[in-house]
């Protein structure tokens, strides 16, 4: 499902102008972006959470070459999905 | 940050009711949630990408008592931030 696909829905469920749902949409995304670039964590209840985790630099291996590099520290995002979406995907209500 | 800020944000920046606001948060999470358990991924440009994954059956170990135990075949979701998302956030490289 596309991005114009959730507005359109959110559009019809709430009245809203196609617009006003693309504005929610640019508001939740850039939102949910700034905390977790401030380092901060989103929890979604019943649907999971975002969070970003550091790495330290460390000597890594071109797997095709075999030579040796350096990989630099990096920041990345990561999603864990809830309970909830987990059983719900596998069709149980364990 | 919880489902309640994003209401808040969406509130203030767009001008809808804090119920209201708080009722279209609930649904974008809730549509999501259903799209997944449906097998649908979904793709939210400059955020990224939620797509539904087979883990195979295999077998495995409890822990504590060291019997072996088959754990059956399941879906897993899988979040693949955007260029964009790990760039932000990961402001070094970028």
């Amino acid at each position: 499902m596309k991005r114009s696909d959730i507005e359109k829905e959110l559009a019809d469920k709430f009245n809203l102008q196609p617009s006003q749902s693309e504005q929610i949409l640019d508001t939740i995304i850039e939102h949910m972006t700034d905390v977790l670039e401030g380092g901060g964590r989103i929890e979604i209840r019943g649907f999971g959470s975002f969070f970003t985790k550091s790495y330290g630099s460390y000597e890594g291996r071109n797997p095709r070459t075999g030579s040796k590099v350096m990989v630099s520290s990096k920041k990345l995002p990561h999603f864990r999905p809830s309970r909830e979406l987990i059983t719900k995907l596998n069709g149980g209500n364990e | 940050m919880t489902k309640k800020e994003l209401a808040d944000v969406i509130h203030t920046k767009i001008g809808l009711s804090k119920r209201e606001s708080a009722e279209i948060v609930e649904f974008f999470f809730e549509v999501a949630k259903e799209k997944l358990s449906r097998g649908e991924g979904i793709k939210l440009p400059r955020f990224g990408s939620f797509r539904v994954q087979s883990r195979k059956a295999r077998k495995g170990r409890n822990p504590a008592t060291g019997e072996t135990i088959e754990i059956a075949e399941r879906r897993a979701v899988v979040f693949k931030p955007s260029r964009f998302l790990r760039d932000a956030i990961d402001k070094q490289t970028a």
